[in-house]
């Protein structure tokens, strides 16, 4: 490295299991230019100094969703967050709320689980054949579920969200924002069979309306929106089931 | 060893990986799946490409245009019968996603929008704003998961390709969280894993594209084909290699020099129209576009920051609101990476290694010469791409090979039983092998160290201008390499996500396939494509090289190159012409069959 080069302390949390019982605190002095990030940082320390720090990362594009963690406390991507911005000292850890599989990787297992049961895949009641080709959407119709689609699956807004913290079981944001971007698809016949997923025990109404969610997602989703949505559409499908038999007529939820 | 039985094992779980799982699932439901990734399937690099994935749907487009633009953008280095199959099927393929759920851009009447790209003729590239790749995968992904046949072996990294009496049975892979050894036995094998483009130094790729699947075969005795042929796109961030997807160009994008001028115009691109028209300029294909920032970079006329050499990608004149509604990922990319507003300032881009032409070698059903192994995606050389891969054409791919490559993997598995092995001795040796070489690692060699030396010796000598001098140094350099693994140093011996150990096999790999690329670049001694030749050997030589690359494994030593005949079947090499030159060519083309018609 050049002498004029400046440097940086990287304060990692560290959790080897085999090695350690409780997690600590480990720092490093890295050299830095102003362009580089966070996960520049590790990948510097990784190759550089110590082989054993352990961290998810790939695409460095802020799109594959994999580096997610809480640098100075706050969840973000480490490829998209630049040291420049932390003078002399950063903290970098493990997503909040999650529990840690080794150093920065957390178990993500419980998300995976939540994504697969929300159903997330277009419900027809009787698909189309392909030879009829595409189906029709407007522009308008597009735009009411797409900013839900953004969704990187990073879990930067579960690590926000302080009721997931005390409530693990809770959907939480971004699964509500998937099941809510399939339910808004006006391709979808499948929200009848979603809606008890945002209206159960662990549902949406679990959520108390910190919006934190929203302020860390890096695409712009808004699942704190989302959320919110099927707090009243959960309330209406409550209500109507007292009125139709088998629970809210297909639109009634859109 | 624990083991699991399967009837189609699946080795990646991007784009074609999970297509490919998909089409068994929809084959057969009575098949069991084991959909096997180094990482969970969202995080694939499919998720990174950008500008949009090609399918004709205009009336005045057609598949006979598709069809050219490809064998000719592949400097006809294509297999003609594989790229007819590939274009009649393309748009069936974004159809199906659509009814899946991706949410491709439309245009106001709802049907589906398409875009202009580089050296295609006519507009046909299907787009989902400028993240196509990961709307794809994503949909892909989730559709997935109603399939209850498929069982997704998240986080597990392959370390061996089962191979017994001559055919594919399956994998041995780490699970990645415990750091315990799997045995995945399977009837067929699709390998999916993409492609390779981290073996050089400045790439757009994620860390994860480490060609993992070319290397497994490769040991295997399955050839590597056409491995010269690597893509440098023409615009990348300097220094992280970060893509600027083509759509900047088809959307109306300019390139410029450091004089403001719209430098393509010296290099058979012209005549600079204001807006690019399609095959010219702007929109020319990648190869050439890369070469002509080469000459523009001898000639002293590119800009020089920190991370050296760069032009200027203009998107100033599209305007705030419609660069944010076509090229939404491109702004903020510009505007969190480079402090540059697109709306207002330049972009400051130059190639860098993008895709990787050639792979495993595999025929046109995606079933490679290995019974029983399947291969699909940028992993594989199904020969559509040639010595240049056409803008558009990888995400097709993805979807229609993916397919295939699914569709025969069941066939096969239903045609024949697994039959008493001796595999399970064979993924013990296996463990044992690894285990104690990672573990004794304690010699002097840091991983980090060697990745970055092979990646600059790619750089060096298999760039975007190549001489024999150049390559030969590379492939010394690639041995010294190999030597120096066997003194590497590993500070990590844990078992729970020991990502040193993994990094040390990827190294393993990335070498094998950077021998294999650097090889089967010196010997072809001609320039086609995506190699070019700098040393007395800088035109196209058909006479000699019309014909496939194949490197062939050979343990401890480099890999030995051989050919392969090149399946034309209705369109003859011809001259490759874009601008002005590329409409003279085709108009005498038309009158050539038009005269024939008059004399048949």
């Amino acid at each position: 490295m050049s002498g004029g080069m400046k440097t940086i302390e990287i304060e990692v949390l560290r959790y080897i299991p085999e090695d350690e019982e409780q997690p600590y605190h480990q720092t490093f002095v890295v050299p830095y230019t102003d362009d580089m990030s966070v996960l520049q940082g590790l990948q510097h320390i990784k190759d550089e100094i110590d082989g054993t720090l352990s961290y998810r990362w790939s695409c460095r594009m802020a799109i594959c969703g994999s580096c997610g963690m809480m640098i100075n406390g706050v969840p973000k991507l480490a490829c998209s967050t630049f040291l420049r911005d932390y003078p002399g000292k950063v903290r970098v850890e493990a997503l909040n709320h999650f529990p840690i599989e080794r150093d920065l990787v957390i178990e993500m297992d419980d998300f995976v689980d939540k994504l697969e049961r929300i159903k997330p895949y277009i419900i027809e009641k009787a698909p189309k054949p392909l030879s009829e080709g595409e189906h029709l959407q407007t522009p308008a119709q597009v735009e009411a579920y797409e900013q839900f689609s953004a969704c990187i699956n990073c879990l930067l807004c579960y690590a926000a969200c302080p009721q997931y913290g005390l409530n693990p079981k809770f959907l939480g944001p971004a699964a509500t924002a998937l099941l809510h971007r399939y339910n808004m698809d006006s391709r979808d016949q499948g929200s009848a069979e979603r809606m008890p997923h945002a209206h159960d025990e662990d549902g949406v109404f679990n959520c108390t309306a910190v919006g934190y969610c929203s302020e860390v997602c890096p695409k712009k989703v808004d699942p704190a929106n989302a959320v919110n949505i099927n707090k009243s559409e959960s309330a209406k499908d409550y209500f109507l089931r007292f009125i139709a038999p088998r629970g809210a007529p297909k639109g009634a939820a859109e | 060893m624990e083991t699991f039985k399967t009837d189609v094992a699946i080795v990646g779980a991007g784009g074609a990986g999970l297509r490919a799982a998909i089409a068994v699932a929809e084959a057969d439901p009575a098949l069991k799946i084991a959909l096997i990734s180094k990482v969970y399937p969202m995080r694939s690099h499919t998720v990174a490409a950008e500008g949009g994935s090609a399918g004709v749907v205009q009336a005045h487009d057609s598949l006979d245009h598709h069809f050219h633009d490809t064998v000719a953008g592949g400097d006809w280095l294509c297999e003609q019968d594989v790229v007819d199959y590939f274009v009649a099927h393309c748009t069936e393929e974004m159809v199906q996603l659509e009814h899946w759920g991706c949410p491709w851009s439309r245009k106001p009447d709802g049907h589906i929008n398409v875009r202009a790209f580089g050296g295609m003729k006519i507009e046909r590239t299907w787009f989902a704003a400028d993240k196509t790749g990961f709307h794809m995968l994503h949909t892909l992904f989730q559709t997935s998961i109603k399939y209850p046949s498929i069982q997704r072996f998240d986080e597990h990294f392959c370390v061996e390709l089962l191979v017994e009496d001559g055919r594919a049975r399956g994998v041995v892979a780490i699970d990645i969280a415990s750091g315990q050894f799997r045995m995945i036995e399977a009837k067929a094998v699709v390998i999916a894993t993409g492609g390779a483009g981290r073996v050089f130094r400045e790439n757009t790729n994620g860390g994860i594209v480490t060609g993992d699947g070319m290397a497994l075969a490769f040991r295997k005795g399955v050839p590597l084909r056409d491995m010269e042929f690597v893509q440098y796109h023409p615009t990348c961030m300097p220094g992280t290699g970060l893509l600027f997807t083509e759509a900047c160009r088809g959307e109306g994008g300019l390139l410029v020099n450091k004089d403001g001028y719209r430098y393509l115009q010296d290099y058979g691109l012209g005549p600079a129209t204001p807006k690019p028209v399609n095959k010219a300029m702007e929109l020319g294909p990648r190869d050439r576009l890369s070469q002509a920032f080469w000459y523009e970079q001898q000639k002293g006329r590119t800009l020089e920051g920190v991370h050296g050499s760069y032009v200027h990608l203009d998107l100033r004149h599209l305007g705030e609101a419609y660069l944010r509604e076509r090229l939404p990922q491109i702004y903020e990319m510009a505007e969190e990476f480079l402090g540059v507003d697109p709306a207002k300032q330049p972009i400051p881009v130059r190639p860098a290694v993008h895709y990787t032409m050639g792979g495993i070698q595999v025929d046109g059903r995606c079933a490679a010469p290995l019974k029983g192994l399947y291969a699909a995606g940028e992993c594989a050389s199904v020969g559509i791409h040639g010595a240049n891969r056409l803008g558009s054409n990888s995400l097709a791919e993805l979807g229609v090979f993916g397919k295939v490559a699914g569709e025969e993997a069941a066939r096969f598995a239903r045609d024949h039983a697994s039959p008493a092995s001796g595999l399970e001795s064979q993924a013990n040796a296996v463990e044992q092998r690894i285990r104690e070489r990672l573990h004794k690692s304690d010699g002097k060699e840091r991983i980090g160290t060697l990745r970055k030396e092979m990646a600059a010796t790619m750089e060096q000598g298999c760039g975007i201008y190549r001489t024999g001098e150049a390559m030969q140094a590379t492939c010394d350099k690639l041995a010294e390499l190999k030597e120096r693994f066997a003194d590497i140093r590993l500070d990590d011996k844990t078992s729970v996500f020991n990502t040193e150990r993994l990094m040390a096999i990827e190294l393993e790999y990335q070498l094998d396939v950077a021998q294999a690329m650097a090889h089967s670049a010196i010997q072809r001694r001609e320039s086609r494509g995506a190699h070019q030749r700098l040393d007395g050997f800088t035109e196209r030589d058909d006479a000699n090289f019309l014909k496939h690359s194949i490197a062939t494994y050979r343990p401890g030593a480099a890999p030995s190159i051989g050919y392969q005949e090149v399946k034309i079947t209705r369109l003859p090499p011809g001259i490759r012409a874009y601008g002005a030159a590329g409409a003279a060519a085709e108009k005498a083309e038309a009158e050539r069959k038009a005269n024939q018609g008059v004399k048949a």
